[in-house]
Parts: structure tokens; C-alpha cells; sequence
């Protein structure tokens, strides 16, 4: 080997603290975190973050706030294993260890300005997608019509119920939601995501499709999207993995010859309609 | 100039015990009927005769547990890499392409500093096969002999060894080989003939398509029955995958010490084939069904890897048949099953 070793150790984590840390709902809590360095985490929306408690472990999360939020980012994370549970009870002031950005982005920057956009999404596929709906209304102009999807299990399960109150109130958004459950105070609409699909207009040609939710919404959304015309290449999906290491070396996030870290967590779907295991 | 020396058996053993005086040397010794690499204590331990090792190389350079870094939990990381040169002493040509094939993924995109600090400390000498093992066809994976990749090679002719020596860690180490001659015309023509027949003969098992085949002969067999059938015996054990020398998935976790302020992070072997692999938080499994994993390590060895980098990730060692209780890990039977349809 003649090659000289890199000097940078690609799983140190960045010393972080935690600047806010809020519940949204019974097991989805918010955190806003800062860089000790004080420089800029520099992601795009649909990217995301190894983070680290020391003694606990590390797990990634994504990222929830635009990169037009400066000197913090925010995550929303689910508590549901060691490493968020641990997250979970870490009070505000926290240390906490943060690598990354990792991964790819929705191309809120490229291929989906001047285009009609909608997004789909379910649960706390919401987080990510935030980042990139944020993104688009800070630039409007930049983008078409715009429709938001958002399906959860009960009424209590919505996320961000302040910033889907601004979406709903936009003249320039079509904000819709759905929930499987509804509760006493609940008028709105009851069913799955894909029962909201037709009250929006698609178009084969201008519009471009975010989808984010649970593993199982991504089939019955595209097939739904596939009947009305619109084309693979025009949906954008963020997929789930075990993106352990989130530099491509520790095999646990492959989905057949993809690394979710390096190739996703954003794929374009034609480039999976040929790959079995990714929805 | 290429410097190829021939030494006696004699002056081999006098050469590696003056090499381990001066520095930490792992070799081939026999471990009951079997071998492994090992510290050599002393020379006459040397097994270059063996046929394969227990577990390859990779564990010198990806240790089965590794600290990467040293953490105080007020959120203080430090990088724990390893600074210790050593010498690896009897490297089959499989393993020098193996060892070659981790350079690259663990420089890829991200550099592995803790991969590639232990690689760069390595002196590689590898050996050419003497005996083949029970499961081996690196002959079919055109891996029985290699051209690049090690630091010396050393070749059993006749009573002795030619010492081909091709980079200057390499050349540090003849300084305690003090002299011996040039191997002459006659004996590298004579390895000419042992290369000539290595890349003939050593094979138990026969590949019926060249290995570059492999990547297209799988682009159709994702349904085949044979994932279903061989799964069905699979203990989901995952000893091919530890005993592989293309094999690097890891594994991260933290360990805390007695004082509940201080640990190290460590990362260790995985497997593909446990049941919990691709597993993510809140417990959906990604590869539940076992032949969805047992299939997902021969696309990874003979077509996902060869779509990254351009290399089979197979070398034709057979550890994996011969560490597989089930019987089902035999790349050859397997990939010539699929060639029937």
C-alpha cells in the first residue's frame, strides 16, 4: 500500500449539545442541537445524522429542519430502542455526539424546481419530509402547485401540529390529512393515505411525488401514483435501513446492490423498480 | 531491480527467528489438525506446508473486536487507532487477493482510518499453495497464484524457498536474512512450472463458468429454488461469514467501564445470515425469512460487489464449505446449480 492513511477518523463523532428537547407526542420528541465547533452542520433536507450517547450507542436519525435554520438542526426521534430511549431522557444541555450529514438529498435544489409538487407522507415519515416542505415554502416561487399528504394512526400521532396549521391556512398549499382511527374530537378524514390521492389534482407531466411513511404505504401510494399516470422517475422515496456505520463499509442498510447510506436514504424509484427488496 | 533470492529451509528458519526478535510476527502453526495464524515464538512453529487457515488474515487488519474509539460520557470521543508494526508470515495467494479487495472498500468513499493504520503497518509474506485445502478452488477463481498485493513471496523449490521481494517493506526484512544468493534461471523456471500448475490444478471443486460469468448468471436466479431449498437447512449460524476473507460487515457498540464514566466504543464481526441483521429500531426485519438472508450473501459475493468495485467478492479458499454443518455454503455447488436453471 502506498497510499497514506486519511487522518480523519470517519466514526468520531462532533461534540453536540442538545439546545431543546420537547415531546410532540407520547413517544415522538423534538431536539434541537448545536455543533460545540459552532460551524454549520451544512445538510440538505431528506439527509441524516449518526447520533451518538456516550456509553448508550449510536443510531441514525434524520434530519427534520431545513439547512435555512442556521447555527441548530432538528431531529425528531422515536423512542423505540436503547439508543433513543436513552435520547429521550437526556436533559436540555445534553451532550450528545453527531457525524454526518449523511446520505442523499430530495432534489428540492434540481430536479423538482418549476415542477408541481406532492408530498405523501405517513407518520413519522413526516420528519424528513419536513425539512424539504420547509425548504420549498421558503422559496415558493421556485416551485408549482404544492399538495401535502399526511396520514397517521390516531389524531394524537401528527407531528409539528403548529407548522400543519400554517400549511392547512396557505392559499398557495393544499394541505390534507388522514388518520386509520379518529377520536371524539376528530371531523376530519378517516381511512388510509391513499383514500386522500384523489382529491388532489397529479399531472404525468409537471408533477413530482416525495413519499415517506411507514414500509408498507410505499406500495399501495406508487401503485396508486403508477394508475394515474405518473411516472417512476418523477417519485422520490426515503427509505428506512439500518444505516449503522452511514459511510457504506458495515453492510447492515444494503437493499440488494444499494447502500442506503451512500445511495440513499433518497432514491429517485426508477431506480428501484428493478430492485425486489425495496418496498 | 527485482531482488528474488533462493534460501535453504535452514537459512528460512534462521531468518524468521531473527525477525522475531526484532518485531511482532503472526505465522501459520498447526492448532490440533488444523492451522491458524498465531505470535510466532519461534521459527519451528512455521507451518508453510499448511493447506488453509481456520480464519484468514482479515482479523490482523478488522479485528473480531476492535476499540475505535475511548469516550468519557460528558460527550468526549477520542480516536483509538492501532500504531504496531507487525509481520504476517504465510499469506495464500487467495487471501493476498482477499487482503487486496478490503484495501479497497475500506478506502472507498469514507477512509477506514482503523482498517487502513493496521494495513499500512503490515508486512505481508505471502507463501504460494503447497497443499491444497479439503474445499478450495481458487484455480477456477484464478486466485491459486498472485502477481501483486504482498510484500515478499515466497515459493517452495525443491529444498529451499525463492524469495521474491517486491517493495521496500519488504526489503527491510532482508536485512535479517543477511546473504544468499539470486535464485538462478533453472529454479525460477521451475516456478514458472509450479505457477503453470497452481493455476491448473488447484481445485477440489469445479466452476463451470468463469468467475467474470457470475454477476450475469445471478441477474436471473432470484427466484430460483434452490435459495428456498438450501435455506430450509440453514442454522442461520453465520460461520461462513466469520470464516470468509471477503466478509467485513461489523457491528458497533458501546462498553462502559466499572466507573460508569468512561468506555470504548468497539466494533466487532456481524453476519448477514443472523436473523437479526437487518432488524432497524421498533423491530421490522428487512431480511426476515432466511432465505432471503442466505441469498442475499451469494448476490453480495457474486454480483452486488462486482457492481461496486468491479471484483467478485469469492476467492476460491472454501472455509465457508468447510465451516457450513448444514452443507449448503459451497459457492461451487451452489453457483453450478444455478447454471442448470
Amino acid at each position: 500500500m502506498t497510499e497514506s492513511t486519511a487522518s480523519q477518523d470517519i466514526y468520531l463523532p462532533m461534540p453536540a449539545t442538545i439546545e431543546e428537547s420537547k415531546l410532540l407526542t407520547a413517544v415522538d420528541r423534538f431536539f434541537r442541537i448545536r455543533l460545540s465547533s459552532g460551524a454549520e452542520l451544512g445538510h440538505m433536507p431528506g439527509q441524516f445524522v449518526e447520533v451518538s450517547v456516550a456509553g448508550i450507542g449510536e443510531a441514525p436519525i434524520s434530519l427534520s429542519s431545513s439547512p435555512d435554520t442556521t447555527g441548530v438542526f432538528e431531529l425528531v426521534v422515536r423512542k423505540i430502542g436503547r439508543v433513543t430511549d436513552a435520547l429521550h431522557a437526556l436533559p436540555q444541555g445534553s451532550p450528545v455526539g453527531i457525524r454526518g450529514p449523511f446520505g442523499t438529498t430530495f432534489p428540492v435544489a434540481e430536479a423538482l424546481k418549476g415542477q408541481d409538487i406532492l408530498v405523501i407522507t405517513g407518520g413519522i415519515g413526516l420528519v424528513p419530509v419536513r425539512s424539504a416542505i420547509q425548504y420549498m415554502l421558503n422559496r415558493r416561487e421556485d416551485y408549482g402547485e404544492m399538495a401535502i399528504l399526511y396520514g397517521t394512526r390516531t389524531p394524537a400521532d401528527r407531528l409539528f401540529t403548529d407548522e400543519i396549521e400554517d400549511w392547512r391556512a396557505r392559499e398557495n398549499v393544499t394541505y390534507l390529512e388522514t388518520v386509520d382511527r379518529g377520536d371524539e374530537g376528530w371531523t376530519g378524514n378517516v381511512g388510509v393515505i391513499t383514500t386522500l390521492l384523489p382529491k388532489v389534482e397529479v399531472s404525468p407531466v409537471s408533477t413530482r411525488v416525495i413519499i415517506c411513511g411507514p414500509p408498507i404505504m410505499y406500495k399501495f401510494v406508487i401503485a396508486a401514483l403508477a394508475a394515474r399516470g405518473i411516472p417512476l422517475e418523477h417519485i422520490y422515496v426515503s427509505l428506512e435501513r439500518r444505516m449503522k456505520c452511514g459511510v457504506g463499509k458495515c453492510g447492515h442498510c444494503q437493499i440488494n446492490g444499494y447502500y442506503t447510506c451512500l445511495d440513499g436514504p433518497v432514491f429517485n424509484y426508477a431506480q428501484l423498480s428493478d430492485v425486489p427488496e425495496a418496498i | 531491480m527485482p531482488i528474488v533470492k533462493y534460501i535453504t529451509t535452514d537459512q528460512l528458519l534462521v531468518w524468521v527467528n531473527a525477525l522475531i526478535a526484532a518485531q511482532t510476527v503472526y505465522g501459520v502453526q498447526a492448532k490440533e489438525q488444523r492451522f491458524a495464524y498465531d505470535a510466532l515464538a519461534d521459527a519451528a512453529d512455521l507451518r508453510l506446508d499448511f493447506d488453509v487457515t481456520i480464519l484468514p488474515p482479515k482479523k490482523f487488519f478488522q479485528p473480531l473486536v476492535e476499540t475505535i474509539m475511548k469516550f468519557h460520557v460528558d460527550g468526549h470521543y477520542e480516536s483509538v487507532t492501532s500504531e504496531e508494526p507487525f509481520i504476517i508470515f504465510g499469506v495464500h495467494p487467495y487471501d493476498v487477493v482477499a487482503i487486496a479487495q478490503m484495501d479497497e472498500v475500506f478506502r472507498a468513499n469514507y477512509a477506514d482510518t482503523h482498517y487502513l493504520s493496521r494495513r499500512e503497518r503490515a508486512t505481508i509474506v505471502a507463501c504460494d499453495i503447497q497443499n491444497a485445502s479439503p474445499s478450495m478452488f481458487a484455480a477456477c477463481m484464478g486466485t491459486a497464484t498472485v502477481e501483486d498485493g504482498f510484500d515478499i513471496l515466497l515459493t517452495k523449490i525443491g529444498d529451499g524457498y525463492v524469495v521474491d521481494v517486491r517493495t521496500a517493506k519488504g526489503e527491510a526484512l532482508l536485512v535479517a536474512l543477511g546473504d544468499a544468493p539470486d535464485a538462478d534461471a533453472g529454479t525460477l523456471a521451475r516456478r514458472e512450472q509450479f505457477w503453470d500448475d497452481a493455476r491448473r490444478f488447484l481445485n477440489k471443486y469445479l466452476l463451470k463458468c468463469k468467475p467474470t460469468d457470475l454477476p450475469a448468471l445471478l441477474e436471473d436466479q432470484y427466484e430460483h429454488a434452490i435459495w428456498e431449498h438450501n435455506a430450509g437447512l440453514c442454522y442461520s449460524c453465520g460461520s461462513c461469514n466469520m470464516v470468509c476473507p471477503t466478509c467485513y460487515c461489523f457491528d458497533v457498540q458501546d462498553e462502559v467501564d466499572w466507573t460508569l464514566e468512561k468506555g470504548t466504543r468497539v466494533r466487532k464481526w456481524d453476519s448477514c445470515m443472523l436473523r437479526d441483521f437487518a432488524t432497524v429500531a421498533g423491530g421490522h426485519n428487512f431480511r426476515r425469512r432466511r432465505e432471503e438472508r442466505y441469498r442475499h450473501r451469494f448476490y453480495r459475493k457474486g454480483q452486488y460487489l462486482w457492481q461496486r468495485m468491479g471484483q467478485i467478492a469469492c476467492v476460491g479458499c472454501g472455509r465457508c464449505t468447510t465451516a457450513c454443518t448444514a452443507k449448503i455454503a459451497n459457492p461451487v455447488e451452489l453457483y453450478n446449480t444455478l447454471m442448470e436453471g
